[in-house]
């Protein structure tokens, strides 16, 4: 076969060019890895990418622990000033918390990032001293009450933080891409590529309605035949929307946790789903208990484009792993954070959970 | 002969213009006179018109042509009418159908899904009036109308999916938007609410129609393909004489699985495979969400869907569990 014209020449050149624009970047690079977990012939499997996984091994590894001192015998709150949810901390254990926080947290800025420079460590003149107050109330909450969702492995400051002082994985309230004068053309709040979304055309503020309001996620019917159930397509992308986020969030299949012959099926689920779950209601308990009302603490150019608070979502713990450090646990080394005091006992439901 | 096993047609046979017999009724007549192209040789007759629109092609493209612009033009305000953004978020953008709290609205606010009406209506139209102009030409040649009611069956679909189920459903909102990715973010999110389309009997027949029809389209073409060195491909002598290549292509089929179709039965065994495939899926969306919930329950209700051996620990719904702490 020839080529015969310089035409059909240039077609072709022209056509290899766009093929290698699009494999090139689109495609991701083998090897890819797949590992079956279901029953045979039910597609439940994950996909990994060596690469990429070895790339989140190197980037989620613990910091170091402070090796912990003898006690001093006194606490927190008998050797410092305006200790409020530490109080009865030791104090050495204290100051070595205060240390590796400010490695966690804000490594570059310092302890002056929270502690006024030229003001006594008991000033609160800072505002990311009062939220830091906050966060431990939050960290320990989480601790304490949510176990459901992090087991024994639990939360630190830097399962978020990352040596971040603001995380990079938080959230505020999307307005949408600019709109015409009218709102012409309304995209109903989808139909805009983000990476909230996944870049699919779904709707691209998924974390409003389900991870600070309490909105319903579950729109599949339950009954075989028509009983009533008005749940819409159009909610249902709401719901398809929240659920690319948390995949995304995790680096996992919808299978990791749901079977796709019926994702509304419990008994078809894995037991992942079942955190997923108690991970949604945590989220949105903290978002709502915890980080919402810390919005008027913040500056003004801490606050989302509607003047809402940075809220968190899947990511900003999960950092596109299944479980946040891949399951390694920092609160083992540093129990003044576990929240052992909330923990409740067993019948005694959580507060602020909306099922 | 031996040209036709290229993709591309290697030799271009020209004659003169030939611009069929004259129009028998009618005012309209025939659009141009007709040249040759070279590249459309390439894949088929190289000779490009006379074309006859008539009155229902006129009103058909004019119609399309509103409801086009009706949607391009929203995706592009949707944007702000930014043609760089517009550029590249076409796949993206759409022109979305009324809200679901808006119900079976007569007349919705245009940009709360009447402009989504206005350009369904208007599409329907020109749809509608292709149709017609399908089934008029057919006639005026002396042919049966085959042709126009395979596309009836397309326009089954289409109207199932953005009139009729919306209709029974009491929402437009239940419809499907205009829009390259939001029509097929639409697609699984219809399946994923309704418990798994896969298990709707009627999607079933239609997937097995759509790639039967896949098979039968590639069965045929090969045959045809593989005796045109014998001129299998040349109709006329065809139809005088089915001669070598004809006797071929039912032969090999025989040797190949027993049983072959005639040169005739072919074309009827693709006409339906590929009718029937938009014919059965617009029986199985009708029957989503006005007669089924949820075709995975339904399913399980009728012995179709099978239960696999547990591989992983037994997992209930949490907002069952009572008095356990969440």
């Amino acid at each position: 076969m020839s080529f015969g014209t310089f035409g059909s020449r240039m077609a072709l050149a022209i056509l290899s060019v766009m093929a290698l624009v699009i494999v090139v970047g689109t495609f991701q690079h083998p090897p890819v890895d797949i590992l079956q977990r279901g029953y045979r012939g039910t597609g439940m499997a994950q996909v990994y990418n060596p690469a990429h996984l070895a790339a989140l091994q190197t980037s989620n590894q613990l910091p170091a622990s402070t090796p912990q001192t003898p006690a001093s015998g006194q606490t927190a709150g008998q050797s410092f000033q305006n200790v409020q949810v530490l109080k009865d901390v030791d104090s050495t254990e204290f100051m070595r918390l205060m240390t590796d926080i400010t490695t966690w947290v804000a490594p570059d800025q310092g302890c002056s990032y929270c502690h006024a420079e030229g003001e006594p460590l008991s000033s609160d003149k800072l505002y990311t001293k009062v939220v830091a107050r906050r966060m431990l109330q939050m960290t320990m909450h989480v601790n304490g009450d949510w176990h459901s969702h992090v087991a024994d492995t639990g939360v630190t400051c830097y399962t978020c933080h990352r040596g971040h002082p603001v995380p990079t994985n938080i959230w505020f309230k999307n307005p949408g891409p600019p709109t015409s004068a009218n709102n012409d053309g309304d995209r109903t709040d989808q139909n805009w590529p983000i990476a909230a979304n996944g870049r699919t055309s779904l709707p691209f503020d998924p974390f409003t309605p389900f991870l600070d309001q309490a909105n319903d996620v579950r729109v599949v019917s339950t009954t075989a035949l028509p009983e009533g159930d008005r749940h819409s397509i159009k909610q249902t992308e709401w719901t398809y929307s929240l659920m690319v986020s948390m995949s995304e969030a995790l680096g996992v299949n919808c299978t990791y946790c749901h079977s796709s012959r019926s994702f509304t099926d419990w008994q078809q689920s894995t037991p992942a789903r079942v955190t997923a779950y108690y991970g949604i209601r945590m989220v949105r308990d903290l978002n709502t208990d915890f980080l919402d009302p810390l919005a008027s603490q913040f500056p003004h150019d801490r606050l989302g484009p509607l003047g809402d608070g940075p809220k968190i979502n899947c990511s900003t713990c999960h950092q596109g792993v299944y479980k946040p450090l891949f399951g390694a646990s920092l609160l083992k080394d540093y129990p003044e954070l576990a929240g052992a005091a909330l923990a409740p006992t067993a019948g005694q439901p959580a507060p602020n959970v909306t099922r | 002969m031996a040209e036709y096993q290229n993709i591309f047609t290697q030799i271009q046979v020209r004659g003169p213009i030939y611009p069929g017999i004259p129009v028998q009724t009618g005012s309209w007549n025939r659009l141009g006179k007709g040249g040759y192209f070279y590249w459309l040789g390439k894949i088929g007759d190289a000779q490009l018109g006379p074309i006859y629109l008539g009155f229902t092609g006129v009103a058909s493209l004019m119609f399309g042509f509103a409801a086009f612009e009706i949607i391009g033009l929203n995706m592009w305000a949707s944007v702000n009418w930014d043609p760089v953004q517009f550029i590249r978020q076409l796949p993206w953008l759409a022109l979305e159908p009324p809200p679901p709290s808006a119900g079976l609205c007569m007349i919705c606010p245009l940009n709360e899904g009447g402009w989504w009406q206005i350009a369904g209506l208007f599409l329907t139209t020109s749809i509608l009036l292709w149709w017609v102009r399908t089934y008029r030409r057919a006639r005026a040649l002396g042919m049966g109308t085959h042709v126009a009611w395979a596309f009836a069956a397309a326009i089954w679909l289409y109207l199932v999916l953005g009139f009729i189920r919306p209709l029974l459903m009491g929402s437009w909102g239940e419809a499907v938007p205009f829009g390259i990715f939001p029509h097929l973010d639409w697609t699984a999110a219809f399946s994923i609410r309704y418990g798994n389309l896969f298990y709707n009997p009627f999607h079933m027949l239609s997937i097995a129609f759509l790639y039967g029809s896949t098979l039968l389209f590639a069965m045929h073409g090969a045959t045809i393909l593989a005796v045109s060195r014998f001129g299998g491909e040349r109709e006329i002598e065809q139809i005088v004489d089915r001669g070598t290549a004809a006797e071929r292509a039912a032969l090999f089929w025989r040797w190949t699985m027993g049983f072959n179709a005639t040169v005739e039965s072919i074309h009827r065994w693709a006409w339906w495979f590929a009718v029937l495939c938009p014919l059965c899926g617009g029986i199985g969306i009708l029957l989503t969400g006005t007669v089924v919930d949820n075709w995975f329950l339904w399913g399980v209700k009728h012995g179709i869907a099978p239960s696999y051996p547990a591989m992983f620990p037994h997992v209930t719904d949490p907002s069952q569990l009572t008095g356990g702490h969440p």
